[in-house]
């Protein structure tokens, strides 16, 4: 279980690891926390002909407070880093909600927020996060600067709205308004697993109004529950947790569609229970 | 058969003690050395191409880009490497009616399962080797797959071997008594069940390995392995290699884990050990975790048809089942794969009076990896089919499960006795074990509390389980039917001049602390503090010749041919001190290192001084005195075919009935594994076969596709069981010393394996009664609880 053979440049600033990807000629990945895709490299699932080590980017390293309120992350801070910081349990506090349940701690000290936005896999809880938070995406570019809303960011199974050469930069979080309550509830088969099926709730007030329901692991991205939200705003749990057949479910391993379905609707009643 | 005065007769400093592996400290500081530690001059590494598909016939394999690509040595295909090997059938002649076909290292002509090595690199590093092992093109004809073992035997099923009439490997009935008539009588309760156990494997921490090197001026191979059966492996490649027994050495220093996986004969081994001759170099071979899923022997996977028949009181009055098991496409060599389904037909209801017993086995090929034994081999199967038919029946006709087990298990002083299936059984105590239990585990009071939690919607459940474990096997198991596989071992105890002792043995160490009891031994017996004791294990070149490690072994056979190395070294060494000292033997002792008089135990000499006047001042000797300062024994069992040993152990789980999710509160295990050598290692190889058979109850699956693919062959998608959500495990002894030694020690390596996954079934379906379920397949995932529960 070797890598096939590749060239490695950690760049000391954004702007030559912009140019590095930005080369036609060469299929290069960027390297965040190498939690993905090292593995992936070592199955041979991924053979990039050039890694850009992200590492140096002091730039794409912190957690601040948003211009208006909120918060901004960059791609490069790591699992561990969101778990200590203030700012985040209560700017973000769904983000620290979820932390404890991504993998394990030694995989939260390189693993990193960019990197698993960016690698969008639909059992990872960070992307659902995105939904739920309604988060932006800031991407950049040899080309320049853009922001993606996390609602059009994830396209698929480990798809994204990102061009060939783009980098997540930085996660912005808006403001919660005042009385916005979060919720997460998971259910992974072991302390550390990818889920069975996840969900991340946020709502305002006793009435909860505004929900945004955010699954992950049942489908082929992290997936919205517009009508459940819907139902709910209507003041009806119920029937929210009825109007799940909207979502696609598709199996894995662990659960087949069915399975994924019936236990969405167990992950969302507990996550409003909770909530 | 132990002597009027033993070590058992007078004061212990080390046996029955919580002595600290010598070890650990060495393996904690990294210093240990596994297989990829090794590094020779001028060494090769190797990959392997292995079959992406389940049954084929080969037409083609095009290694010349690989051969050209630079850092390359050898690429070698099954057909290269057919004239040098010769093949092996994985029969035995007690078995009768097992067929197998021959096999070789890398396919020829068809290949059989996916992950079956199909050509060898050998490069400058594996990295270079498995970019080489990339450019390798094999076209393969499809040939339909048999996958499923159900329907292997169906005649419209392909027949895997052209020179076979079926996909039958091995077939055995046990029929004992009138079974019918037992079924048949008006005052029984008949409960039937259909068990699924699915595949899984060993996960060991190291993978396996070797390292081979071949020297032409002597054509001698040295084969370094991750293994446990040194003596075996040589038989094997001097055989099949073609080499002078002797001229081969086989070496297994630390191994990182085991659990019977590392004992069989796998082709990339044989393999490695060749490509070593063929080239004069050595190579290293290193299987990578997704290699070891597709190649290391998976166990169980059986279904499992059975039936019990009870009286009103409670009593059985039958067993029968049924058991299909699938094998993979080779009988494994030379332990055979039918004996895990042998291990069940014997093992079913051992715990209990049975008079009418019926037990059938089809053992069937499939095109899916082979299977073969790992730890606690058949026991999981015979266990759980035994007792989760008797508590199924309990509540079937209102009875506790504990009380239905007081009215059927073996009374503790009816031994020797024999098990329904005719196993000859001896100093076991299922009740004491069992009341044991109950008081440790305060059966009554969590009967109690479940009850209340009911109320509260909280579904928690007990399973108990009654079980013996094989241990300490005589020539009965392998020897008798051709295998190169000793069940007699020997350790050699050394006096060195400085005083300290070396002791060297043919049971072997994977990481259970064998080295650590051989010191506890060697110190206590012969008499001198344990930090003066080094072992020697693990090579064939220098220890007796023996067995290894398998079926829990270690401490009863090893250990007790090194309590009897000991005692004849001590006797050998009096006689010395008695000459230089002028007193009797019999007047003098040897304690904490010194000679000593018996009564009293004023110090006369140490043993440093006797040595170096014995080696090294030999003229202050009378002339007719030839001190031996080394003595070797050997021991065997010879009076049982095997020396069983019995466990009682219970588990608390807590059903989540809205997700299927299980989890296990509390674990508790009554162990008679006769003398406790070391509580610590004993203790911890209880909790470590739990915590497997827990994997194995709830959590490890090798789960294949119709086509044979393997689905999940990572450590990210095959769940071993995680400390996270293991449960405490209490480990509780009852002590009944084997009458067969002196050492009176049993094996303890397996009962935790082969008896935690049945109580975990019986606690999951105490949960789920009440709720109107039951489930009786392996591993119980959350998905097959809410399918049992109808939720989806
Ligand atoms: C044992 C184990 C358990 C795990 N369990 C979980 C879990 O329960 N939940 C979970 O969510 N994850 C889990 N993970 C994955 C872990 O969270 C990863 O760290 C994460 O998904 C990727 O982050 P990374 O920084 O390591 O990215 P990398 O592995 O370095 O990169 C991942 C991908 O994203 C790309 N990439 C990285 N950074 C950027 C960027 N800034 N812009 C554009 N592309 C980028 C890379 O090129 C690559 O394709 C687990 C991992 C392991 C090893």
């Amino acid at each position: 279980m070797k890598a096939a053979d590749f060239a490695y440049e950690k760049p000391g600033n954004l702007a030559d690891a912009l140019a590095l990807l930005a080369d036609p000629d060469r299929d290069a990945s960027p390297l965040a926390g190498g939690q993905s895709l090292v593995p992936m490299m070592n199955f041979r699932m991924a053979m990039p002909d050039l890694l850009v080590d992200l590492g140096a980017l002091d730039e794409l390293r912190g957690i601040a407070p948003g211009a208006a309120g909120g918060l901004t992350i960059g791609a490069m801070t790591r699992y561990a880093d969101l778990e200590a910081s203030e700012l985040v349990a209560t700017h973000a506090p769904l983000i620290a909600m979820a932390l404890p349940h991504i993998a394990h701690a030694a995989i939260r000290y390189r693993g990193t927020i960019g990197g698993s936005v960016a690698l969008a896999d639909p059992a990872a809880e960070m992307p659902a996060l995105m939904l739920a938070m309604d988060a932006e995406i800031e991407a950049q570019s040899s080309q320049g600067s853009r922001r993606i809303r996390a609602a059009e960011f994830f396209t698929g199974i480990y798809d994204t709205a990102l061009a060939p050469g783009e980098l997540v930069t930085a996660i912005h979080i808006t403001a919660a308004p005042e009385g916005r309550r979060f919720a997460f509830y998971e259910l992974a088969r072991r302390h550390g697993d990818y889920a069975m099926a996840g969900v991340a709730v946020a709502a305002t007030g006793t009435n909860r109004a505004d929900p945004r329901i955010a699954f992950f692991s049942v489908s082929d991205r992290p997936v919205r529950a517009i009508r459940a939200e819907a139902a709910l705003q209507a003041g009806d749990a119920e029937d929210a947790m009825a109007a799940l057949d909207e979502i696609d479910f598709a199996g894995d391993l662990n659960a087949d569609a069915r399975t994924k379905r019936h236990l969405a609707g167990v992950v969302l009643k507990r996550a409003l229970g909770r909530l | 058969m132990s002597g009027p005065l033993t070590i058992f007769d007078r004061p212990r400093d080390y046996i029955g003690q919580p002595v600290p592996r010598a070890d650990t400290k060495r393996l904690l500081q990294g210093r240990g050395t596994f297989i990829d530690d090794i590094q020779l001059p001028r060494m090769l590494h190797a990959a392997f191409v292995r079959s992406s598909v389940a049954h084929g016939v080969i037409t083609g394999i095009d290694v010349a880009e690989a051969r050209a690509l630079p850092g390359v040595v050898a690429v070698y295909t099954g057909a290269d490497i057919a004239p040098h090997v010769e093949p092996y059938v994985g029969v035995l002649s007690h078995l009768a009616g097992l067929r197998s076909a021959p096999q070789m290292p890398l396919a020829v002509g068809v290949t059989r399962w996916i992950g079956e090595p199909l050509a060898m690199i050998v490069a400058q590093s594996r990295a270079v080797a498995e970019d080489a092992a990339a450019l390798v093109t094999v076209e393969i004809d499809p040939l339909e797959a048999v996958t499923d073992m159900e329907t292997a035997l169906d005649p419209a099923t392909p027949v895997i071997h052209a020179e076979m009439d079926s996909n039958l490997a091995w077939e055995r009935t046990v029929d004992v008594g009138d079974v019918d008539a037992a079924f048949a009588r008006d005052d029984v309760t008949v409960v039937e069940r259909r068990f699924r156990f699915g595949r899984h494997t060993g996960v060991t921490l190291e993978t396996r390995g070797a390292v081979a090197a071949y020297d032409p001026s002597e054509d001698e191979l040295t084969f370094w392995y991750s293994g446990q059966a040194p003596h075996m492996m040589q038989f094997i490649f001097a055989k099949h290699l073609g080499l002078p027994e002797e001229n081969v050495r086989v070496v297994s220093q630390d191994v990182g884990g085991s659990f019977g996986i590392k004992i069989h004969t796998y082709g990339d081994e044989v393999a490695t050990a060749l490509a070593a001759k063929l080239l004069g170099r050595p190579v290293k071979f290193v299987a990578d975790r997704m290699e070891s899923f597709l190649s290391d022997i998976h166990a169980r996977d059986h279904v499992v048809d059975g039936r019990i028949a009870v009286d009103a009181e409670g009593r059985v009055a039958a067993l029968a089942f049924d058991d299909i098991t699938g094998i993979g496409p080779f009988s494994m060599y030379p332990r055979t794969s039918a004996i895990e389904a042998n291990q069940v037909l014997n093992l079913t209801g051992a715990p209990y009076v049975i008079g009418n017993y019926r037990a059938h086995a089809k053992v069937v090929f499939q095109n899916k990896n082979m299977m073969c034994q790992y730890r606690a081999v058949g026991h999981p199967i015979a266990m759980a089919v035994a007792d989760c038919l008797l508590e199924d029946a309990a509540h079937e006709i209102g009875m506790d499960v504990v009380e239905i087990r007081r009215r059927n298990l073996i009374p503790d002083d009816a031994y020797p006795t024999q098990s329904a299936s005719g196993m000859k059984l001896d100093d076991l105590s299922h009740h004491k074990s069992l009341e044991t239990l109950v008081e440790t585990m305060d059966y009554d009071a969590r009967r109690a509390e479940h009850a209340k939690l009911r109320e509260d919607g909280i579904y928690r459940g007990l399973g108990l389980i009654s079980m013996v474990e094989v241990t300490n096997p005589s020539p009965m198991f392998y020897g008798i039917g051709g295998a190169p596989i000793a069940s007699q071992d020997g350790a050699t105890i050394r006096l060195d001049a400085g005083g300290g002792v070396h002791v060297s043995s043919s049971v072997t160490e994977q990481g259970q602390g064998t080295n650590a009891i051989l010191a506890q031994i060697a110190a206590d017996v012969f008499g001198v503090p344990i930090a003066r004791v080094k072992v020697t294990t693990g090579d064939t070149r220098t220890t007796p010749y023996g067995g290894g490690t398998w079926a829990s072994r270690g401490a009863g056979i090893g250990g007790e041919a090194c309590l009897q190395a000991a005692q004849a070294l001590k006797e050998q060494v009096l006689e010395v001190a008695a000459v230089i000292l002028q007193s009797a033997p019999g007047k003098l002792d040897i304690r904490a290192g010194a000679v000593v008089d018996a009564e009293g135990g004023a110090e006369r000499m140490t043993l440093s001084d006797l040595a170096r006047t014995v080696y090294y001042r030999g003229n202050e000797l009378p002339a007719d005195l030839k001190p031996e300062l080394v003595a070797t024994r050997h021991y065997r069992v010879t009076d049982f075919p095997f020396v069983f040993t019995n466990c009682a152990m219970a588990a608390e789980v807590e059903v989540d009935p809205e997700t299927g999710f299980v989890q296990v509160l509390n674990f508790w295990a009554v162990e008679d594994c006769g003398r406790v050598i070391n509580p610590v290692l004993v203790d911890e190889q209880v909790r470590g076969g739990v915590v497997q058979g827990i994997g194995g109850a709830l959590y490890e699956e090798c789960i294949y596709d119709a086509e044979g693919q393997l689905q999940n062959a990572t450590m990210a998608d095959y769940l071993v069981p995680m400390a996270f959500e293991m449960p405490d495990i209490v480990v509780k002894h009852v002590e009944t010393p084997t009458k067969t030694s002196v050492l009176g020690a049993k094996g303890a390596g397996e009962a935790g394996t082969g008896g935690a996954p049945g109580a975990v079934m019986n606690a999951v379906n105490d949960a789920l009664r009440p709720l109107g379920a039951e489930i009786h397949q392996m591993p119980m995932t959350p998905e097959r609880i809410l399918r049992a529960l109808g939720k989806v």
